[in-house]
Parts: structure tokens; C-alpha cells; sequence
């Protein structure tokens, strides 16, 4: 016995590093372990089987790739994924435009700097669900704010329900989303902004270069790593985005902004249908990780033939 | 000289701030002006004739009016009598996942920090990886566990998710704070002969308290953003709702009480923005450090 714990003892100075280390991310991985990696093992485990609210008690049986297949196969499906990366790609892009302006109006030159900086973080700081009943109120169709506008500039006829449409319905969310994800980016942009060397900015004016140009040529090539790591993970949160949609539309009207994640909700919790719930997030846990790979691999590629990350160093 | 702006720029910039401000404030300030009105002002609309639109002195009378007043703010507690109490709960939660899980990061942050070892950026994409799963994703087998732990409608179903999806954000965080810290200082410990754990309480806790607050807050602000979907989905007793769930209480079967709901949301929303407004300096340099290159 006594040899046995001799054996694990650590015997070099490097060995002690990396007991200690891992005592001190151990309740850590621990709590990671219980909470996200045994549940995602378990929702893995159970896309395989007819659990459902019947089955609690007794027990489910294991069914193989029927969830699956009446998954893929159903008719709304495809229409379904289509629609969270169209909601994804929109939200995103909005986002990243607006970040960018955003981020490039703080950091010029002017007054109140700091007091514009802060009065841009509330949709970001407020609880989503709090920031989406002022939506909700301002969506509304015969007293609310943007249709009295639409109304009044004569864009509408009458008063008009933003969330009523199936069309109208999904791009309320999409501003909605977009409200709610400009903040952090934009924050995140100015910051890289702001720690572009001056230096790059004299030469270049010195040289004659505009202001447009030195944008162009110095300030988004230097912030483009942080673009870049913004835009994945805006583009993760975006996809997984629940709260926004479910408290504006529910995913309705008839399935006009149904996405994956409501979806997922929608089958498993509101339809008691665990087995075909967990089926559709493995889904959706499958469909990020490829998107992430892709992603991460194009842009490497990318990278280094136009080698914009040289200003990485 | 080149920061210098011709006066049409000046324009232009200030102009595209203001839009910029529009986009982010409109829905607050439209919050406010809704629960100052009484409910029958919110509900009516001009009369149009037909073929009439709406004049923008009409529109303006939408959102003002003279009988504008604080009542909202008072009828709301008798409304939702439960209303204090969700606050609270709201305020609580995010307490209690800021103290846990600070518990859980600072010993982990300051290993990812200090030490090089096996297995280091290996658990550290392990750990980011986990911002790639939201709770809906879980929200199935959470449910059986939680439930199997006999934890549902209890405090600790909304603060034991709420802990597991902000630690690897805090670690992270608090990771590029501890960094700062001169090596030296520990190594000046030790030549005394303090051991590690003296030496993390005694010279790196008191210098990183800084971080732990700015660390803290963000937390403090996330847990206080994210208790809708827990709350919801694992959590029946009212006693325990935290507010962005209450506030559904004003949606009756009649009618929604806009005005009283956009007054509680607001008094919801204080004890964040409270928080923000003094940490706010502090609180946008420390997370956006790792954006900005040294």
C-alpha cells in the first residue's frame, strides 16, 4: 500500500506545479462536470430513446435513430434550420455594422466620451427579459410608439401589429436582437480600437492618407483578431438566443420565428417529448461544433494568405 | 492635428451619435413615459375620420398628457402584493451565484494564471467551450437532476445552472487580472518560506481585489440577466420567482397592465443600473482587457 502511494507521489518540482494547479481547478471542473458535461452526456443518451412524460415512471426504452429520422424527415424541419442561420447570419451582421460604427463614432474625438460610452451599455446590462417587455409594448399595434410613427409618416395605413405577421413578426425580433448584442460589441470594438498604436495613425497621416483609408488600412486590419473572435461568438449566442423570441412571438405567428432553440423548448418542455427534445439540442450542439470548425478553419486560411494577422504579432 | 474635425464632420459625428443613442435608449425612455400615463390614456387613440392619418400633433398626444403622474408606481404594490418579494429574489439569486461562484473561480483563475502545466489550454478551451452550450440546450437533463436531487422549485434550481454557466466566464476573466500581478512579489513570499496557500491569501488576494469586484459585478450583472429560462422551466413556487418571471402577473385575462408592468420592470431594473453607474469605469476596462493588446 505504502509503495502504491509512493508511486503517485510527485518526484520532480514540475510534477508539484501540476498537482497543485489541478487541486486548485478542481471543484471547478467538478461543478462543469455535474452540471454541463453529464447532462450533455445524458441528453445524448436520451435523443435515443420515447422518453416522455408517460415514461418517467417506468422507465423509457431505447428506440435507435427513429427521433432522428422523424427529426430530419419532418416537413417542417429544413424550413426550421434554414431559418435560425438566416436569423443568425441578419442578427450578426447587424450587429458587427453597427459595432463597428458604434465603436468608430466613440472613439473619435469628442466631448462627453465617457457618459455616450456608459448611456450605450443599458440594453446589455437591463435583464433580457426586461429589455423585451419594453419591445413587446413598443411593437404594439394600435397604441404602440413605431406603428403610431409608421402611421403618422404615412409608411402604414392604419395601426399596424409588428408582431401579428409572420414576416413583420421576425424582423421585430431580429431589431430586438440586434438592440440587445450592439452594446457588447461595440465595446469590445472600441476597446481594440483604442489599443491601435498611435504611432500606425501619425505615419499614415503625415503620408497623406484620409481618414476613410486609414480606417480601412490600419484600424481594421489591427482589430480584426477581436473582430473575428466577436463575430463567433455573437454568432453562438445569436443561434442559441431563447429568451428574446419567446417572450416577443413564443415562436409564432404559425412558426414564423421558430428556431432551433425554440424549437428544442417547445417539444420538450411545453410538449413533454424528452426523447425528441434532446434529439434536436444534440442537433443543434452538432450544427454549432461543424460551424465553429468551419468557421475557424476558413478564417485560418484566409488569414494567412492575406496575412492581415501580421498585425498580430 | 489629425484629430481635428472640419465643422461638417462635426456635425456629421455628433448626428450619427445621437441616432446611435436613439436606437439604445428609445425603448427606456418609451418604458417610462408608458407608466406614467394612466391606463386610459395608454388604450385610446384619436379619432380619425376616414382617409384622415394621424397628425404628428396627434402623435405627440400619444405619449403625452397632462394627467401624467407616479400613480403606476404606487398601484403596482397592490397589484402584485408578491412584488417586493420578487425583487428580492431577484437580488438574492444574483448574490448567491456571485459568492458561489467566485468560490469556484478564484482558486481556478489563479492557477490558469501562475502556473504553466499539463493539460493547461486543454482545460481551458474545455472550460470556454462550455459558452457554446446555453441552458435550452441542458434544460432537459437539469431537469431530471435537479429534479432526482429533490432541488426543483427551491432556490437552488435557479442558482446551481446560474452558477455552472458563469464560472468559465469569471475564470477567464479574472485569469487576465491576476496575470498582472508581478511574479515577483510571490517569489519574495516564498524565499520567506510562506507556503502557496499563505502566499494566495496573504499577497494575492489583497492585490487582486480590484479584479475580484470588477469580476464580481460582471457576474453579479449576468446571473441578474439570465434567471428567466431557469426560472421558468425549473421553478413553480412563487415564492421563490425572481422578477423578469413575476412581472407576468401583469398580463391579465382582460387586459395588461402596461403601465404598472413598465413601473415594476423599471424598479427591477434599478439595483443593476445602480451597480453599473458607480462600477462602470472599472467594470468596461476589466472586461474588455483582453481585447486590447499589451
Amino acid at each position: 500500500m505504502k509503495q502504491f502511494i509512493e508511486m503517485f507521489k510527485p518526484k520532480t518540482k514540475a510534477q508539484t506545479t501540476t498537482l497543485f494547479a489541478w487541486a486548485l481547478i478542481a471543484p471547478a471542473a467538478l461543478v462543469m462536470f455535474w452540471i454541463v458535461v453529464w447532462p450533455l452526456y445524458e441528453t445524448f443518451r436520451l435523443s435515443f430513446t420515447n422518453s416522455n412524460l408517460g415514461t418517467l415512471m417506468s422507465g423509457a426504452d431505447y428506440i435507435g435513430w427513429e427521433n432522428y429520422e422523424k427529426a430530419l424527415g419532418g416537413r417542417k424541419f429544413p424550413a426550421i434550420v434554414g431559418r435560425t442561420f438566416y436569423w443568425m447570419f441578419l442578427s450578426v451582421g447587424f450587429k458587427m455594422i453597427l459595432g463597428l460604427i458604434g465603436a468608430a463614432l466613440l472613439a473619435s474625438n469628442i466631448r462627453a466620451r465617457g457618459v455616450i460610452r456608459a448611456l450605450v451599455m443599458p440594453p446589455w446590462i437591463v435583464p433580457i427579459a426586461i429589455g423585451c417587455f419594453g419591445w413587446l409594448w413598443m411593437y404594439n399595434g394600435h397604441f404602440g410608439i413605431l406603428s403610431n410613427f409608421a402611421e403618422m409618416a404615412g409608411i402604414t395605413d392604419g395601426p399596424f401589429s409588428f408582431l401579428a405577421y409572420k414576416q413583420s413578426a421576425f424582423y421585430s425580433a431580429v431589431v430586438t436582437d440586434v438592440w440587445i448584442g450592439t452594446p457588447m460589441v461595440t465595446l469590445f470594438f472600441l476597446a481594440a480600437m483604442q489599443g491601435v498604436p498611435k504611432d500606425l495613425y501619425e505615419a499614415a497621416y503625415v503620408d497623406g492618407a484620409s481618414r476613410w483609408y486609414r480606417f480601412r488600412r490600419i484600424t481594421l486590419p489591427q482589430i480584426m483578431p477581436t473582430i473575428v473572435s466577436m463575430a463567433l461568438l455573437s454568432a453562438i449566442w445569436t443561434f442559441n438566443s431563447f429568451e428574446i423570441i419567446w417572450i416577443l412571438t413564443e415562436g409564432g405567428p404559425r412558426g414564423a420565428t421558430t428556431t432551433l432553440i425554440i424549437d428544442t423548448f417547445k417539444t420538450a418542455i411545453f410538449s413533454y417529448k424528452f426523447g425528441a427534445g434532446a434529439t434536436r439540442a444534440v442537433l443543434v450542439v452538432l450544427i454549432l461544433g461543424v460551424f465553429s470548425v468551419i468557421y475557424l478553419t476558413v478564417l485560418g486560411r484566409l488569414s494567412k494568405k492575406y496575412s492581415y494577422s501580421g498585425a498580430q504579432k | 492635428m489629425m484629430d481635428k474635425y472640419s465643422l461638417l464632420h462635426k456635425i456629421g459625428i455628433y448626428f450619427s451619435i445621437a441616432l446611435f443613442l436613439l436606437f439604445m435608449l428609445l425603448p427606456f425612455v418609451e418604458m417610462f413615459l408608458a407608466s406614467l400615463r394612466p391606463l386610459t390614456h395608454l388604450f385610446s387613440r384619436p379619432q380619425l375620420e376616414v382617409g384622415e392619418t394621424l397628425s404628428f400633433v396627434d402623435f405627440m398626444s400619444r405619449f403625452w398628457s397632462d394627467k401624467m403622474s407616479f400613480q403606476a408606481y404606487r398601484d403596482m404594490w397592490v397589484t402584485v402584493p408578491q412584488l417586493p418579494r420578487y425583487i428580492f429574489n431577484s437580488v438574492f439569486l444574483s448574490t448567491a451565484v456571485t459568492l458561489i461562484s467566485l468560490c469556484f473561480v478564484v482558486p481556478a483563475a489563479y492557477a490558469y494564471a501562475r502556473f504553466n502545466f499539463r493539460g493547461k489550454s486543454l482545460s481551458l478551451t474545455l472550460f470556454l467551450a462550455v459558452n457554446m452550450f446555453s441552458g435550452a440546450v441542458l434544460l432537459i437533463p437539469l431537469y431530471k437532476l435537479l429534479r432526482s436531487y429533490g432541488l426543483l422549485n427551491t432556490y437552488w434550481a435557479m442558482i446551481i445552472p446560474g452558477v455552472a454557466f458563469l464560472v468559465p466566464t469569471g475564470i477567464w476573466l479574472l485569469k487576465s487580472f491576476l496575470e498582472k500581478i508581478p511574479y515577483e512579489l510571490e517569489e519574495a513570499a516564498f524565499v520567506d518560506g510562506a507556503s502557496r496557500l499563505y502566499t494566495l491569501r496573504r499577497v494575492i488576494l489583497p492585490l487582486a481585489v480590484p479584479g475580484l469586484v470588477v469580476v464580481g459585478v460582471a457576474i453579479f450583472i449576468g446571473a441578474y440577466a439570465q434567471q428567466f429560462l431557469f426560472a421558468i422551466t425549473f421553478n413553480q413556487n412563487r415564492d421563490y420567482m425572481p422578477l423578469p418571471a413575476g412581472i407576468f402577473e401583469f398580463i391579465g385575462y382582460q387586459t395588461v397592465l402596461w403601465n404598472e408592468m413598465m413601473a415594476a420592470s423599471l424598479v427591477g431594473i434599478l439595483p443593476v443600473l445602480l451597480i453599473f453607474l458607480f462600477m462602470q469605469k472599472h467594470l468596461i476596462a476589466g472586461l474588455t482587457s483582453g481585447a486590447v493588446k499589451e
